[in-house]
């Protein structure tokens, strides 16, 4: 079930929501809320990503109660794993004070005015923000309605409403009898009350459900196939269609055969510039019809690309100076002088698929001079905005029924989907669920960008470091999304990771220089800046401590007086981990110190290498301090896949390119890993009132650089180069 | 034409011979719950039954299955491995996405069914074919040894 846009649109319309129908046919609250996000940020430790000045959550409505008081929420992040209809509605529901058992989380509809991210006033789920972007509005949204309803129910009684208490959906009078009112029956006159704007919210004692493991509301349905995916939608009338897009980026169909379609009944070709879809009755006739075609495309000046001369290219941009992100003391000065502990090395990753288990697609009919559409984005109103401007209309043309995701990892941050979609749907009569193959999706993907980091770095007389230079080369997805070329030549969405400087160097300096792919459309993937930067980082500090012949977690804290809390991550995992203790030949440990997504993540893997090369992950631990945690057992699970999805890219992870086309087709070469490759992980969270942190990206990026390190301990072999060449690791190839 | 046993019950649907049960099941059935990962037997999301034993429909056509009994992820709760499986699955929260986890419980639902105290090494053989990338593994392992210790 979802609000149309429309009726959406209906409601922010109505300068702050009086009184709404909701889509279940009970009364909405809405709630307007000042500068909700003062709080966070007095308290923001991550300045990355400023809050905005000033913030008004207004108008918005997050909150449904039906007459029976069954609640529901709009949940304006989507869900696609991480939790997120869960936690937020925690926070919700904490603050209003009613029992989870009687919400229901629904996907709110696309209004960046109400919906919209406090940190970027869009909706957009990504970057492990939704908890850091809505913890505070949340909690005064959920605090702001239930004093509507004791208000509410104050005025009927005719009595002070500090007198009366709220407790499961109801608000009691002690002072009478302990008498009660139901919100559902308040809700009515709740909802024609002024919105209080300077609500107190739950002292940390009071709490209920931030901060407990509560059950998921979304998984029930997905353990029995009830739960819809965009993938799921069926409606009458409804057409399938199979699609192939320009297998070189840029290339398009210049002849196409349909001599052995002609003999296929119910099937309609549609051919477009660079697609080619076969659309049928179900996806079977329309896979097909589409192989049955021959087509000839003409890949353009992409055809001649392949993987060596792109890494070519960007070794080459790699060497040239690059514009300064970040600078303390005089690092190219003092790496000058240095003479014995100096390490210049590069480090490289490759381009890698998202590849969800759910494969591209999204339902689609062209009507009334704009569509409506279903499937799942983790950008809703870019959804809209895309489809609006493919049909050259407005997004109020546009309505969009959003669905949960099987996978989200960035790949439904980019809305080629949907354009794609309603291009084929704009030459079929009637609604047409346009199906991505797994080739398509692997092999049409929006690539995570390949990086090289150039890297230099001196320690002095004590084994201290002295200079640090990180020049971090690659593409900047920021420049692909926007079509408009960077600011001065610096793309702030790839210095996370690189530019904080945790490790307290005097001198030191982060570059940037940009080095656009051809041939490969680039994308935000999960981890984003620092999947590489990260990586790069805990590496170049296990050469340093090696060169001075000092234990990776001893160097490590040996640097860490300035940022205390990984520090004490570090030192705790070491301990859980067994740090130092024996091993079996040819195992070893790796540690990873991270900072990112406003989260302290310290992780040791432990790996053993086989004669053959063959990498086995022995066990992991992570100590994980986040701040304010909303979901404790979500946060260990985001913890627990992100590290399989960093390992599984460490080991596996490689999209090459020949004759402009990429060579990865399916999940026999692009390899993921498995249940018999899976090690058993253990997740010690920190108790902590800081501010939230992001969660469902720490894990991906602190698993490289930890599997890594743990190789070379293992075997003494540095890899400086991703996924781990075991050809390598075997001694048939030098590194 | 092609009847099939779906669930206990009998359908009768206009479909090729060569069609595989995965687009007969979501397309024509209208039963969504099997869900399309790959197409190639590689990923395991299109995990269902036949007489009790994981199949891959992806692959399957719906002309070579006869009168077998078929099961999909919307009935396997009414097994009483399937109802075991489902538990352990929501008692530790093994679910993300959720887009494999038809797949991965009908593969465990299997795995009980012919093995009732599997160890790891019976696990890692009968679960490796699904793959899960959110990385659910750590807790799949355990819930399927949690619901194997369910009488």
């Amino acid at each position: 079930m979802s609000i149309s846009a429309k009726d959406a649109a209906d409601l922010s319309r109505r300068n702050f929501l009086k009184v709404g129908t909701a889509a279940g046919g009970g009364l909405m609250l809405g709630f307007q809320v000042g500068d909700a996000f003062a709080q966070e940020k007095k308290g923001a430790a991550e300045a990355a990503a400023p809050a905005p000045a000033k913030y008004v959550l207004n108008p918005n409505a997050f909150i449904a109660i039906a007459p029976d008081g069954k609640i529901s929420f709009q949940i304006p992040q989507e869900e696609m794993g991480q939790g997120v209809y869960t936690s937020l509605s925690q926070l919700l529901a904490d603050e209003l004070d009613v029992d989870l058992a009687n919400v229901t989380p629904l996907p709110a509809p696309p209004i960046d005015a109400i919906y919209g991210s406090p940190r970027s006033h869009r909706m957009s789920t990504g970057g492990s923000t939704s908890i850091r972007g809505f913890y505070t509005a949340l909690r005064q949204v959920g605090a702001s309605g239930r004093a509507m309803l004791v208000q509410a129910a104050a005025q009927q009684w005719k009595v002070d409403p500090a007198t009366l208490r709220t407790e499961s959906g109801q608000v009691i009078d002690d002072a009478h009898g302990g008498r009660k009112l139901s919100y559902g029956v308040l809700a009515p006159a709740a909802a024609k009350l002024p919105a209080p704007q300077d609500v107190k919210l739950k002292d940390d004692k009071d709490l209920k459900l931030i901060g407990k493991s509560v059950k998921r509301l979304d998984t029930p349905d997905k353990v029995n196939g009830k739960a819809q995916y965009g993938i799921d939608v069926r409606m009458d009338g409804l057409k399938i269609a199979a699609l192939a897009a320009s297998p070189v980026v840029g290339g398009k169909a210049v002849r196409v055969d349909d001599s052995k379609l002609k003999a296929m009944p119910g099937l309609q070709l549609v051919v477009l510039d660079d697609i080619v879809a076969v659309v049928g009755p179900h996806f079977w006739a329309a896979k097909k019809g589409l192989d049955s075609l021959d087509i000839t495309w003409d890949g353009g000046e992409n055809a001649t690309m392949d993987s060596a001369k792109m890494w070519q290219e960007l070794r080459a941009t790699s060497l040239k100076p690059g514009v300064v992100a970040k600078e303390d003391g005089d690092a190219p000065k003092n790496l000058s002088r240095a003479q014995d502990n100096r390490i210049d090395v590069a480090y490289e990753l490759p381009f890698l698929s998202h590849a969800p288990m759910e494969p591209q697609n999204f339902t689609v009919h062209v009507k009334n001079g704009g569509c409506e559409m279903w499937g799942g984005s983790q950008v809703q109103t870019s959804a809209v905005a895309a489809a609006a401007k493919t049909l050259n209309t407005t997004p109020d043309k546009i309505v969009f029924h959003n669905y949960m995701l099987g996978g989200g990892f960035g790949r439904r941050l980019d809305t080629d989907m949907v354009v794609k979609s309603v291009r084929i749907a704009q030459k079929v009569d009637g609604p047409v669920k346009v199906i991505w193959t797994r080739e398509e999706d692997i092999q049409q993907d929006m690539y995570r960008p390949a990086y090289r980091n150039v890297m230099s770095a001196n320690l002095d007389k004590n084994g201290k470091i002295d200079a640090w230079t990180h020049r971090i080369a690659g593409g900047a997805v920021s420049v692909r999304m926007s079509g408009k070329p960077l600011k001065g030549g610096l793309d702030r969405g790839s210095l996370e990771g690189a530019t904080e400087n945790n490790y307290g160097a005097p001198n030191f300096r982060v570059e940037f220089i940009e080095a656009p792919p051809k041939a490969l459309n680039i994308g935000y993937w999960r981890g984003v800046a620092p999947n590489n930067n990260v990586f790069a980082t805990e590496s170049l500090m296990d050469e340093l401590a090696l060169k001075v012949k000092k234990d990776p977690v001893a160097f490590r804290l040996a640097h860490l007086d300035g940022t205390p809390r990984l520090k004490a991550a570090v030192q705790l995992v070491a301990q859980r981990a067994n740090w130092g203790s024996a091993l079996p030949k040819r195992a070893g440990r790796g540690i990873c110190a991270q900072f990112a997504f406003g989260t302290y993540i310290a992780t040791v893997c432990e790996a053993e290498v086989d004669e053959g090369g063959h990498v086995r992950i022995r066990q992991v631990h992570s100590v994980i301090d986040a701040g304010r945690i909303v979901n404790p057992d979500t946060l260990m699970a985001q913890v627990q896949g992100g590290l399989m999805f960093g390992f599984t890219a460490a080991l596996y992870g490689d999209i090459t390119v020949k004759d402009g086309r990429v060579q990865q087709r399916n999940f026999n070469n692009y390899r993921i890993m498995r249940i018999n490759e899976a090690p058993p992980i253990d997740v010690h969270i920190v108790a902590s009132h800081e501010p939230s942190g992001g969660i469902g990206e720490p894990g991906c990026t602190a698993g490289p650089p930890s599997l890594v390190n743990a190789v070379a301990a293992a075997t003494g072999i540095r890899l400086r180069k991703l996924p781990i060449d075991r050809d390598i690791l075997a001694g048939r190839k030098i590194a | 034409m092609v009847t099939l046993q779906i669930n206990g019950q009998s359908h009768t649907i206009d479909a090729p011979d060569d069609m595989p049960l995965l687009w007969a099941l979501r397309d024509i059935v209208g039963l969504t719950g099997t869900k399309f990962g790959c197409g190639i037997a590689q990923c395991g999301a299109c995990t269902v039954h036949l007489d009790g034993k994981a199949v891959r429909s992806c692959l399957l056509p719906v002309g070579s299955i006869g009168n077998r009994a078929i099961t999909t992820i919307e009935a396997v709760g009414e097994t009483p491995n399937g109802a075991k499986i489902q538990k352990a699955w929501l008692d530790i929260e093994v679910v993300q996405c959720g887009y494999c986890q038809s797949g991965q419980i009908m593969s465990a639902t299997a795995l009980l069914n012919r093995t009732p105290n599997p160890d790891d090494s019976d696990i890692d053989a009968a679960m490796a074919g699904n793959i899960c990338r959110c990385g659910t593994y750590v807790r799949i392992r355990q819930a399927i040894k949690n619901a194997a210790k369910t009488a």
